[in-house]
């Protein structure tokens, strides 16, 4: 197995690291975005001392179906934002082999080297498999390169699994990136790619007209909520070059629109309301699964042939009725209304 | 400290086009468990080492066959040196004559495997170095 404990590997103290992170070292950022994907005991204080730094950058994220051209296409913006001195930095995330757990990260490969010589950032991360975690991870990581001072962030996604619902949720804006050959139309396309756009580009449009899918995807917008700002669609071939500034020119548009209207004010707070739900839901699993031995008595409770929703529910049943916080639930079920917060009584947790 | 991934640079420096062997050991890493970043063709040393350190890698791992890895190799070290990246594990594949692979192994690379060397072995050996057993 590949987990390891690296004895070999010195770490910094979190006080060292945060010292040359904020001296502007790109080591000290690098190794803050490992601890960040690694769940390093000491991420959160650095964080803690990061966090009125962070809200500067502008997060934009792309994702698509492979082959797409996503990181062609990123490759050629980075270029254009760096030429006009936006400092900036790209999350290249790419899924994590099921079987291995391994990964095989090769975004660097169509970077174009004149574009890393201009000073940007390129981190490739595996998206190692959770459900959720990919957004965990990538926007910390994002956070971090915001803290560090870079302006524009791109975060690159492959539109599989949960992935684009995930960066979605961690960017200001989504971009995604199809094809004229993308399957056959948009009925063929993943719903939640086609719900979670503020901009749709066609890229490869140098290989044939764009203009049948263009046109399936404003008739699907003809029937959305009007209220809701129309995302637009453009066409581009990232390959040679073209459309490229309309692209950049439409994303500048969008984040002042955002800005103005408390559109990015009211996504950002719904992000870190959601933050807030899903590291709760993290910690009281991890702690009563593990640190509380729920899992061992489930493995009970289930040899015993009871029915897991019902093992479920006995257990939250008698935490809560043992006082979970310190304090022992009131005795008198008729003081109990049915609406108790007693997670007995809800529904799943989201 | 919780779990983590060993990442490793898989780099080309140099001018030659070959990196078949680059690609299969790549891939063999991968499925070994490991996060493997792939620089694509003709990288300079400069180039290689602003990668490990964006990209926060335990190991470099250089596959070259066009016959400059006397410059090379020694350069990604220098560079590595001064960018306080020392604790990086350097490993050098290719067409290296032994006695050019000796005086590699003396001067910061941790092994240069030669041509034929199982994917496994090389996988077990940056396991080790990096760690694992530790
Ligand atoms: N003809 C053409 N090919 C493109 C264009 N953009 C990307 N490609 C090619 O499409 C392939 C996949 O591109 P890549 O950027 O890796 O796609 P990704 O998987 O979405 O990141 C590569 O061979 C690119 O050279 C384009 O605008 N026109
Ligand atoms: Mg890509």
């Amino acid at each position: 197995m590949v987990l390891a404990t690296f004895a070999r590997r010195l770490e910094p103290t979190p006080e060292a690291l945060l010292e040359a992170f904020r001296g502007g070292a790109v080591g000290a950022l690098s190794r803050a975005i490992s601890w960040a994907e690694n769940g390093h005991d000491d991420v959160d204080s650095v964080l803690d001392a990061l966090f009125p730094a962070i809200g500067q950058a502008w997060r934009t994220g792309f994702t698509g179906p492979p082959g797409a051209g996503k990181s062609t296409l990123v490759d050629a913006l980075v270029g254009r934002y760096a030429g006009d001195r936006r400092s900036t930095a790209l999350l290249a995330v790419d899924p994590s082999s099921p079987f291995s757990g391994g990964a095989l990260l090769g975004d660097r490969i169509r970077m174009n080297q004149r574009v890393l010589d201009q000073g940007v950032f390129v981190r490739s991360m595996a998206s190692r498999g959770s459900l959720g975690g990919l957004a965990r991870a990538s926007e910390t990581a994002c956070d971090l390169l915001d803290a560090f001072g870079f302006q524009e962030i791109l975060v690159e996604t492959v539109g599989v699994g949960q992935a684009e619902v995930d960066i979605a949720a961690a960017t200001d804006t989504t971009v995604v990136v199809l094809t004229p050959a993308s399957g056959d139309g948009i009925q063929a396309m993943k719903a939640g790619l086609m719900e979670v756009a503020d901009l749709y580009v066609i890229n490869k449009a140098d290989l044939g007209p764009a203009a049948a899918l263009a046109g399936e995807i404003e008739a699907m917008l003809d029937l959305r909520d009007p209220s809701r700002p129309r995302p637009p669609v453009l066409t581009c071939s990232a390959l040679k070059g073209k459309g490229l500034a309309e692209l950049v020119e439409a994303l500048d548009r969008i984040r002042l629109r955002d800005r103005d209207s408390g559109a990015m004010q009211g996504r950002r707070q719904r992000r870190a309301l959601s933050r807030v739900r899903r590291r709760i839901g993290e910690t009281l699993r991890h702690r009563l699964w593990t640190e509380h031995g729920w899992e061992q008595l489930a493995r009970q409770a289930l040899a015993d042939g009871k029915r897991p929703d019902r093992v479920a529910f006995d257990l939250l049943q008698n935490w809560w009725e043992s006082g979970p916080f310190g304090q022992p639930a009131p005795a008198n079920p008729a003081q109990k209304p049915a609406s108790s917060p007693g997670p007995s009584r809800k529904q799943g947790n989201g | 400290m919780a779990e983590r991934r060993i990442r490793v640079l898989i780099g080309k420096p140099g001018l030659d086009g070959h990196d078949r062997g680059a690609k299969v050991v790549a891939t063999a890493l991968r499925d070994r468990g490991m996060e493997v970043i792939y620089s694509g063709l003709h990288r300079t040393p400069e180039q290689l080492v602003q990668a490990a350190e964006q990209e926060d890698v335990d190991v470099i791992g250089l596959s070259i066959l066009s016959g400059s890895h006397m410059e090379l190799l020694p350069q990604v070290r220098r560079l590595l040196v001064q960018r306080g990246l020392e604790h990086v594990v350097l490993v050098g594949g290719g067409i290296i004559p032994p006695a050019d692979a000796a005086e590699l192994e003396k001067g910061g690379y941790a092994r240069i495997f030669g041509p034929g060397t199982p994917t496994q072995a090389i996988a077990e050996f940056i396991e080790e170095k990096v760690g694992i057993e530790a």
